[in-house]
């Protein structure tokens, strides 16, 4: 009675499958799906080296610096970096004064209350304070930005598939739209208000062009280029959303030493555990085939012949 | 326990004794996990994963009641408890979430081969379908398990996640909707969602570590199977669990953690989706909604019923997604073939293959984009997924000629033992002796 029941409801859904399917192929084939400018012209982010890739990957302190300075004298106008605080900067090899020194020197302050009347009023940001967000809200981010909310950046690497990657790619892809694509779409022209970069995902970003090389003066010496500061804040960003990447790499090799060897070593153990346990049923007789192979090699070795 | 060779327990120090005269509980581990448990000695690498499976849920257990701590379960604060609090300021509050967040996928992959395992040595039939309908039920809690623990941190997969998974309730006529109200404590995934998810996934686990206690119960009456499927005759068919199968067990759960630890400490966010690293936003629906990879299959079988034919087509698709579970509690009086293993089965073992291939087919399309070659290609996937189990396998196990069974576990192992009695050269090793050599 099971297999009846069974072979009914298996024969339904593959049938009930098979309609579907007809129907969604059809529909396919009768009106294809128009084709979007994004399948065309969307771009994979550039491949990007950093120096924390890979298993034995550790940040670069200079580059960090390098990016951070970026982030805080160009993205930080709009973006916030909620997460992390000024404190966590020591990940930078920044010391304590210096620490403090940014922190207080932070262009936004942060809110607080009048000690005398209980007002609402802003105070200097200390080493334990978050990054102080550009703007007080989601509706003042907006307002400021053409009814676009630039995302927090502290977990941007993380929240964009490419990572880093995307991140230096979408900084260094502004361009003008390609003739071809207005050729081939001539509805879709970049509205005014938004730029077009073909890394990102619908083509058309509402944040302008926000660095074209120059913007910043590297203390290191390093030039100034679009292609550096896009790396080195991208490198930056890395380290915000992961800052133990370099205790985690290191501990994880730690981890997987320690294993290997541990299993090895079971191994062995299990080897020697088993070896009686095989040997007794294997010792069946000399015309066991290993048994007669174990003798062939003794002989061998003794130099018996025969 | 169930062979009368197996090594009695005989507590040797007076306070063993002084103990198992008034709470033998050394005496149940002995006869579980100890000497005191024979174990056929044929046993392959897949026999590993059941251990290794308690293994995962240990580290799930011990990983998540320390995460519990810092955790916050409110809508303003989870996301940021996870992303900021525990992962920047709790010492190692990375590690133990990232352990824990690719525990889970390990947890599964484990499963999910010692389910496989069981499907193809036939572990699911006589005397064993309470162990197999016991593993469903911890499979089951697993997901339901996994699924609201992805909703905790809050992020944007999160919070469509429970929104999508919910909204499987309404497709139900009448019942449906208010259901999913009750279920989620609101119209929409909110705070009342979020704490009563928080509440059940602290809550499952334990229950689940309950059923596991009743599976090992439940298969240690029989004992163990084996990858000939022939029951054990005697005493040298088997070994004692341990030191045999610890050994064993000890290093092969050894050379997969190391598998673990890889991807914690150099891929962790490999098997995740970018899009949880964005708190959760009502206002903003993800492009490509997508549950975690361990449930794309049942994803794929879903979004394959694309036709209102009789139907709503959500209400077929979340049918056949239940089904496509379900069926599995059938499976001992589906395939009716007394020979229990598949490798003495030349059409199922076809089959299974096939089988294999069709699911990470549907795990693929399940987790891929939306297009009309994926659709048909999971279409096709899940019209052979319920053909297999409800259909082919009758019928297979019904006219299929079983290839020849050793007389035993141990001669099954026994290397040139028919050749012992033949005349010297003329002898053969037996079919299979080596194949199914542990």
């Amino acid at each position: 009675m099971i297999r009846v029941i069974s072979f009914v409801v298996g024969v339904v859904f593959a049938g009930v499958l098979l309609i579907a399917m007809i129907g969604n192929l059809s529909t396919y084939f009768t009106s294809p799906p128009a084709p979007l400018p994004a399948e065309e012209f969307h771009k994979e982010p550039k491949p990007l080296k950093l120096a924390s890739d890979g298993p034995f990957g550790r940040f670069d302190n200079q580059q960090l610096q390098r990016g951070f300075q970026v982030y805080s004298e160009v993205c930080s106008a709009c973006h916030s970096l909620k997460l992390a605080s000024f404190r966590e900067l020591k990940g930078l090899g920044y010391n304590e004064a210096e620490i403090k020194k940014i922190a207080s020197d932070w262009k936004t302050e942060v809110p607080s209350i009048n000690p005398d009347t209980g007002e609402p009023a802003t105070r200097k940001a200390l080493p334990s304070d978050t990054f102080p967000a550009p703007f007080p809200n989601e509706t003042a981010a907006r307002a400021a930005n053409n009814n676009a909310l630039p995302p927090d950046l502290t977990l941007i690497t993380k929240a964009r598939e490419g990572g880093a990657a995307y991140v230096y790619s979408l900084l260094t892809g502004y361009q003008n739209q390609p003739a071809e694509l207005l050729h081939k779409f001539p509805d879709a022209k970049t509205p005014p208000g938004l730029h077009y970069n073909p890394y990102f995902a619908n083509l058309n970003i509402a944040m302008p062009q926000p660095i074209k090389g120059g913007e910043v003066t590297f203390a290191d010496g390093t030039p100034n280029t679009l292609e550096n500061e896009a790396r080195d804040v991208a490198a930056f960003l890395v380290w915000a959303g992961e800052p133990n990447l370099g205790n985690r790499h290191a501990a994880g090799l730690a981890v997987v030493v320690f294993l290997l060897f541990a299993s090895v070593l079971a191994y062995l153990a299990y080897r020697q555990i088993w070896h009686e346990a095989k040997r007794v049923v294997r010792a069946t007789g000399p015309l066991d085939p290993e048994n007669q192979a174990k003798t062939a090699r003794a002989k061998a070795k003794a130099k018996i012949a025969g | 326990m169930s062979f009368s060779w197996a090594k009695p327990y005989e507590p040797k120090h007076p306070f063993m004794r002084w103990l198992d005269d008034r709470l033998p509980l050394p005496r149940i581990v002995y006869h579980a996990t100890g000497p005191g448990y024979p174990v056929p000695r044929n046993l392959n690498l897949w026999w590993n994963f059941g251990v290794l499976a308690g293994i995962f849920l240990t580290i799930q257990i011990i990983t998540g009641i320390v995460l519990a701590m810092h955790f916050y379960a409110t809508a303003d604060g989870a996301f940021n408890s996870v992303n900021q609090l525990i992962m920047r300021d709790v010492n190692a509050g990375w590690l133990l979430r990232y352990a824990h967040m690719n525990g889970a996928s390990f947890f599964f992959i484990v499963v999910y081969v010692h389910i496989f395992r069981g499907l193809f040595y036939g572990s699911y039939k006589a005397p064993r379908e309470l162990v197999w309908m016991l593993g469903l039920v911890i499979y089951l809690l697993m997901m339901a398990t996994a699924f609201m623990g992805y909703v905790l941190p809050w992020g944007q997969m999160s919070y469509w996640g429970a929104q999508v998974i919910t909204g499987f309730f309404s497709a139900f006529p009448l019942v449906g909707e208010p259901i999913r109200v009750w279920l989620l404590g609101g119209y929409a995934p909110d705070q009342a969602a979020l704490t009563r998810f928080f509440s059940l996934h602290y809550l499952l686990p334990f229950v689940i570590a309950a059923v596991v206690i009743l599976h090992i119960w439940a298969l240690h009456i029989p004992g163990s199977g084996n990858p000939t499927g022939v029951d054990v005759k005697e005493e040298k068919d088997t070994l004692p669990f341990h030191p045999f199968y610890t050994a064993k067990d000890g290093w092969f759960a050894g050379a997969f953690l190391t598998l673990y630890a890889i991807v914690t400490f150099y891929a962790p966010n490999y098997l995740g989706h970018a899009d949880n690293y964005i708190p959760a936003n009502a206002l903003s629906t993800p492009a490509h909604i997508v549950p975690e990879w361990y449930f794309w299959p049942f994803y794929a079988i879903l979004r394959s019923f694309t036709a209102d034919f009789i139907l709503p087509a959500k209400l077929w698709g979340v049918l056949a997604m239940f089904t496509s579970i379900l069926l599995l509690f059938f499976l001992p009086w589906l395939d009716k073939s007394p020979v229990r293993s598949g490798s003495y089965r030349p059409v199922f073992k076809r089959f299974f293959l096939l089988l294999i291939v069709d699911v990470i087919v549907l795990g693929y399309v399940g987790g891929a984009e939306i297009n009309p070659f994926n659709i048909a290609l999971g279409q096709i996937a899940a019209a052979y997924y319920f053909l297999h189990f409800l259909v082919i396998l009758p019928i297979v196990s019904a006219f299929e000629t079983p290839d020849p069974l050793p007389n035993s576990i141990s001669e099954s192992v026994l290397h040139g033992e028919a050749a012992e009695a033949a005349p010297a050269g003329q002898g053969k090793p037996r079919r299979g002796s080596v194949a199914t050599a542990g």
